[in-house]
């Protein structure tokens, strides 16, 4: 850890030394070492191509869907070395939410939160799987609106309630961590505000971890921000610090727009 | 300015004209296009309404004489083609539970492998299987089938050849299907934990589950007509068959053999009829299906 890493006590996630190569040589992801912290947003910034999907991939090992992927180093997700867990189990710890809204189409709201359950053969009584539905829609703010039409198609949905419903589907599994790719890039402002303040009130119960390429997103919402570059985490620092005296002089030029 | 306002109306009025031509041209092309399929719906009941009824689909068809004695004294031929429709429908669901499954499981081993050499292989040779003339299949099925398993023509041997017929096109419209679903529903569903295999069976393959089976269906009637490898390996018969390693008929067979009976002519038209109505239903179910979906 250099330097411009902050120090966390007690991490949900400590990354070490993790490089994920696509290509033999060419890291996309450069020896990264950070903790996350527990019950709070961090939000992980850079320009396009510096690496920060990856590196949100490769904890929940989705970036291995590529072939040929090299990766290197260790995770630890609450005290448990989750390096060569097997994907099914890993990824039921760690949540994943994508850019898009992707609610399984053929799936009406209640199937898609409960998704994971279903499809994986787990058993449950009904009335446990709809106190799973309720409490996952009720975390997102979306039981509300859709309580009457639980067994409508997800795709009736909004694009804001979609991806609403995407992270609740997330949510069921009640995950360790939850990973979040760009949530809001393909929403208008007024989901995007919803997604936030969701976000600043899920970090009570959850740990989350988002990438974002939206400097004020970050600035908004996140505690703790990462920022990366060509690869290698630049630096990581509270929030607040960074974006007021930012150590390295690439995240003082990235944060004033000098590139990006 | 006047004459330039002239010129420029003038203009306005040709160019209205040549609109107005080329949408002419366009509607009559498209009425080129539609009048063959009219003209033989048209022609097929006009000559073959006569003879359907519940006899026509119930019972075998007639001997020579009967058919004979029918037509010199004005009447309809009595009898029907069940043989025909049994055996079709025998070898098209035979034809099909081969080719299905084969054809799906393909269709996804390519989507899941879009670039490796086999994948490409088995892409082109499919392609290559579909171009195949129908008769070569039927001579394939016939080495194949009726020499060495049933020892004689039958069913299995005329619904191998249609497997064959039928399975490029389940393969091709199983992988473009697949392709069609966004990357995200599958990321989604590996993101759950969901297993690789369970992500295809469960996810993917009910998300493209209307694709699929508009393939299927296009594909049941592309070999519903077929005639030429039939003659060649179920050689067709004049009862009504249900044992797969015995000689069965067909409707396309059956309007071939009253093709050759001056005295059946009037049997051509209706079973002709009963099946353009058959293969017209697939196409129209097939595309409510992909309609609802969209």
């Amino acid at each position: 850890m250099n330097d411009n890493t902050v120090k966390i006590k007690d991490p949900v996630l400590s990354i070490r030394n993790l490089s994920v190569a696509y290509e033999q040589g060419k890291y996309a992801v450069n020896d990264v070492s950070a903790d996350i912290k527990r019950n709070s947003v961090t939000a992980i910034m850079g320009p396009s191509g510096c690496g920060k999907s990856t590196l949100l991939r490769a904890i929940n090992r989705m970036h291995e869907l590529y072939e040929n992927i090299e990766t290197k180093g260790t995770l630890i997700l609450n005290g448990k070395d989750i390096t060569d867990m097997p994907t099914i189990q890993l990824r039921r710890m760690a949540g994943m939410v994508f850019q898009r809204p992707n609610p399984f189409p053929t799936m009406s709201i209640y199937d898609n939160v409960v998704a994971g359950y279903k499809l994986n053969g787990i058993r449950m009584k009904r009335s446990e799987r709809d106190d799973v539905v309720e409490r996952s829609l009720r975390d997102v703010t979306l039981w509300d609106e859709v309580k009457d039409n639980l067994h409508k198609k997800g795709t009736f949905l909004s694009g804001g309630q979609q991806q609403r419903l995407c992270i609740a589907r997330a949510l069921a599994f009640d995950p360790e961590v939850i990973l979040l790719d760009e949530p809001t890039s393909a929403l208008d402002p007024v989901a995007t505000a919803k997604i936030e303040d969701l976000l600043v009130k899920l970090k009570e119960n959850y740990s989350i971890l988002m990438v974002t390429h939206n400097m004020a997103q970050a600035a908004r919402i996140s505690d703790y921000s990462m920022f990366m570059y060509l690869g290698e985490l630049v630096e990581y620092d509270k929030t607040k610090d960074m974006f007021t005296k930012p150590k390295d002089r690439r995240t003082e030029e990235y944060l004033t727009g000098k590139f990006g | 300015m006047e004459s330039a306002a002239k010129l420029s109306s003038g203009n306005l009025e040709r160019r209205s004209l040549k609109d107005r031509l080329f949408k002419g041209i366009v509607i009559l092309l498209s009425m080129v296009t539609i009048s063959p399929i009219v003209l033989i719906i048209y022609k097929l009941i006009e000559k073959g309404i006569r003879q359907i009824s519940f006899d026509f689909i119930l019972k075998t068809p007639p001997d020579t004489f009967q058919a004979m004695t029918a037509v010199s004294n004005g009447e309809i031929i009595p009898g029907g083609i069940a043989n025909g429709i049994t055996g079709t429908l025998l070898m098209v669901s035979l034809a099909s539970v081969m080719a299905i499954p084969v054809g799906v499981v393909t269709g996804i081993y390519l989507y899941e492998n879009p670039g490796k050499p086999l994948a490409n292989l088995t892409r082109n040779i499919s392609d290559i299987l579909q171009g195949v003339p129908s008769i070569v299949l039927g001579l394939i099925a016939y080495i194949w089938v009726v020499k060495p398993i049933t020892s004689g023509y039958s069913a299995l041997a005329g619904s191998v050849s249609l497997a064959i017929m039928m399975l490029p096109m389940i393969v091709r419209s199983t992988e473009e299907t697949l392709k069609m679903i966004p990357q995200s529903i599958k990321e989604a569903a590996l993101a759950l934990g969901v297993p690789y295999y369970k992500v295809i069976l469960r996810v993917l393959i009910p998300t493209g589950f209307s694709g699929l089976l508009t393939g299927i269906l296009l594909g049941i009637s592309r070999i519903l007509g077929e005639t030429a490898p039939l003659m060649l390996t179920a050689l067709g018969s004049s009862v009504i068959n249900l044992d797969i390693t015995k000689p069965t008929s067909a409707v396309p067979l059956l309007i071939w053999e009253f093709y050759n009976d001056p005295n059946m002519v009037d049997l051509i038209w209706s079973s002709s009829l009963l099946l353009m109505a058959m293969v017209l239903g697939l196409n129209l179910l097939s595309k409510s299906i992909a309609a609802r979906t969209k």
